[in-house]
């Protein structure tokens, strides 16, 4: 399998408090992978630090084979058109509707007229289940669900090649949750997508994840399927998958199993 | 990106017409795509249920290249596709046209972008703006009446004075604002000075720059200018805080436990700048009326003792008076508008912005409305 994304011996370092150290992570094409670990362990700096929102103290991250640092603006541009972002809070623009903001990088990047634009940023909408109305909405006047489906589209517009997802089901009712996993497993099978998800659902690691990996004591601890994560006898990970919640979440998943394609 | 290849279509009508598309059929090539399916469109023959379309040879397709697709020969038209079992298309693309399908038919009806400006919207625009601007007027007498009605409650209750936030709101609207309005009327008064020097000595009346220079800051310079930089720079601040607090649902969460957000929000910002804005004043005067003593010196040659004893002498202490009167009423207006303005705030970073804008302008707009008021009252008292 061809890997998209390396980690090499990254460092991260805030003051004194190491974040990272000698941290490497794979992520293969067309595969789902999800990060967890407990508050603070830097999973969001880890995503950051991939798309380049957070230059790194020390080591190497190449996706999509370049190393975005040493990329000229154009080139890294390029790279980064094919990258699609959710943030945890949508971070949609204000000042723009949810079609507008969709349009956004279709006008930018790729000169189309705003009619046309417009013409694609509905049919988004529809890919990502919200409803014509929404189109013409501001991000005030959405509920928190729509607003993550609206940023969603957003992160779609431009059809990129890797998804990132940072918790993206936080804050969701339990059924726009699970709507919302099953929205992402039907896009990565439709649009051939590789996702790279922050998350602490654990239902949500369960459904749709196809590896998991564990950062703990500042590196990736370990990076496999999820029956052999939950298998490791690291004691974090223990209370994570087997505590009241990791068992509940595991029995939804042996019971009514939704069929993963892979 | 590398390696772009063109897209193309070909159709040959034996039977059957059989259309057979090539190349990308991505976002990249959008333009090129409408103008291929455009120029079909006209050659309306191919456009019916019995063609058979070809998607073997497209090396790439994305959700665009499926939306002109369907677009094109219709939503009928691909789900009969899509359901002959013999399509030699993957699985993959099967999905993708599946999903665009389904995202497509999920609205059927047409929405249009918004509406650009037009005459029409120019005029619904003005009578939008007339009718919010009474409105806001009112908005403004109530909070107004609100605000004191809280600030006599509380002045009977010691025990709800807020005097931590009050001396905060001190410090930051009137002690860390002592530089920059001592810095621009020290300027300014050197500048007023310079100016009635190049006039009056044409005239051999010098020793006028002193009565100029008093007279102005005292009366209306000083408190004028040190009010207009309070509403630059702390009703801007003011707006921003409870804005921002009110975009994060904040003023809700005040009001939900029981407290009151005027009480807790307005009052000390209020107490404090009505202490801030006279001090500020009469810095505003003093430094106002040293720049124009060391002009007046070193090009006038009147000496800081002949100046002063000028002023002691020719410019009554009532001027003092009434300049130091108007402060507490600027201050008094730029804390009101300044606070309504952050409570009117909703929801977006935008909102925030035109709100402090707004508390800006008319604070600004407020205060020199005052001291016109005061002019003509003070003019028609004599004093």
């Amino acid at each position: 399998m061809k890997s998209l994304i390396e980690v090499r011996q990254l460092h991260n370092q805030f003051g004194k408090q190491i974040v990272h150290h000698q941290l490497n992570l794979d992520v293969f094409e067309g595969e789902i992978l999800s990060v967890v670990g407990g508050s603070g362990t830097g999973k969001s700096v880890l995503l950051r630090s991939i798309v380049g929102l957070n230059q790194p103290k020390a080591g190497n991250i190449r996706i999509l084979g370049q190393t975005l640092q040493t990329l000229s603006a154009k080139e890294r541009s390029k790279i980064e058109q094919q990258l699609g972002v959710l943030f945890q809070q949508g971070a949609l623009f204000s000042s723009l509707t949810v079609a507008e903001n969709i349009a956004l990088p279709l006008t930018e990047h790729r000169g189309l007229t705003r009619a046309q634009a417009y013409q694609i940023a509905l049919m988004k909408l529809g890919l990502v289940g919200l409803p014509l109305q929404a189109a013409n909405k501001y991000p005030a006047n959405l509920s928190g669900g729509m607003i993550k489906r609206a940023a969603l589209a957003r992160a779609l517009a431009l059809d990129p090649r890797i998804l990132f997802l940072d918790e993206p089901t936080a804050g969701l009712d339990p059924i726009s949750a699970a709507e919302f996993d099953q929205l992402i497993l039907t896009l990565r099978n439709a649009l051939g997508l590789t996702v790279f998800m922050v998350t602490h659902d654990l239902d949500t690691i369960y459904t749709i994840s196809d590896r998991v990996a564990v950062i703990s004591q500042q590196r990736v601890l370990v990076n496999d399927q999820i029956d052999m994560v939950a298998a490791n006898p690291d004691k974090w990970i223990q209370s994570y998958f087997h505590g009241p919640r990791g068992r509940a979440a595991q029995q939804a998943k042996t019971t009514h199993s939704p069929g993963v394609i892979s | 990106m590398s390696n772009t290849q063109q897209p193309s279509l070909s159709y040959s009508s034996q039977g059957n017409t059989l259309l057979t598309l090539y190349g990308e059929w991505t976002l990249d090539h959008y333009p090129l795509l409408q103008q291929h399916l455009v120029s079909l469109n006209k050659t309306s023959h191919l456009l019916c249920e019995s063609t058979r379309i070809d998607l073997a040879q497209v090396t790439k397709l994305d959700t665009v290249g499926c939306q002109l697709l369907i677009n094109a020969f219709g939503h009928d038209y691909w789900r009969g596709w899509l359901a002959q079992s013999d399509s030699s298309i993957s699985d993959a693309r099967r999905q993708l046209l599946l999903t665009v399908l389904a995202a497509l038919s999920h609205q059927e009806t047409r929405a249009e972008p918004r509406q650009q400006t037009s005459i029409n919207n120019a005029l619904a625009m003005v009578g939008k703006h007339f009718s919010e601007m009474s409105k806001h007027s009112l908005q403004l007498i109530g909070f107004i009446g609100l605000s004191l009605s809280v600030l006599f409650t509380i002045m009977l209750h010691p025990s709800r004075w807020r005097i931590t936030s009050f001396f905060a709101h001190l410090e930051q609207a009137g002690f860390n604002a002592l530089p920059i309005v001592a810095l621009l009327t020290f300027l300014i008064g050197a500048v007023v000075a310079f100016l009635s020097a190049t006039m009056l000595t044409k005239f051999g009346a010098n020793i006028y720059t002193v009565h100029l220079v008093a007279f102005s800051f005292l009366r209306e310079f000083g408190p004028l200018l040190a009010a207009i930089i309070i509403a630059g720079r702390t009703a801007s601040a003011f707006t921003a805080q409870i804005g921002a607090m009110r975009a994060h649902e904040e003023i809700d969460a005040i009001n939900v436990l029981g407290l009151n957000a005027i009480e807790l929000l307005v009052i000390p910002r209020l107490l404090a700048l009505l202490v801030a804005l006279p001090i500020l004043t009469f810095v505003a005067m003093m430094f106002g009326i040293f720049g124009g003593m060391l002009v007046a010196d070193t090009t006038l040659e009147i000496s800081f003792t002949m100046f002063l004893s000028v002023m002691q002498q020719y410019v009554g202490l009532h001027h003092f008076w009434v300049g130091m009167a108007k402060a507490p009423f600027f201050a008094f207006i730029i804390v009101m508008i300044s606070c309504l303005e952050g409570f009117k705030v909703s929801g977006s970073a935008q909102s925030v912005g035109e709100h402090t804008t707004a508390s800006v302008v008319q604070s600004i707009f407020m205060v020199i409305v005052i001291d016109a008021i005061f002019a003509v009252v003070c003019m028609e008292m004599g004093w």
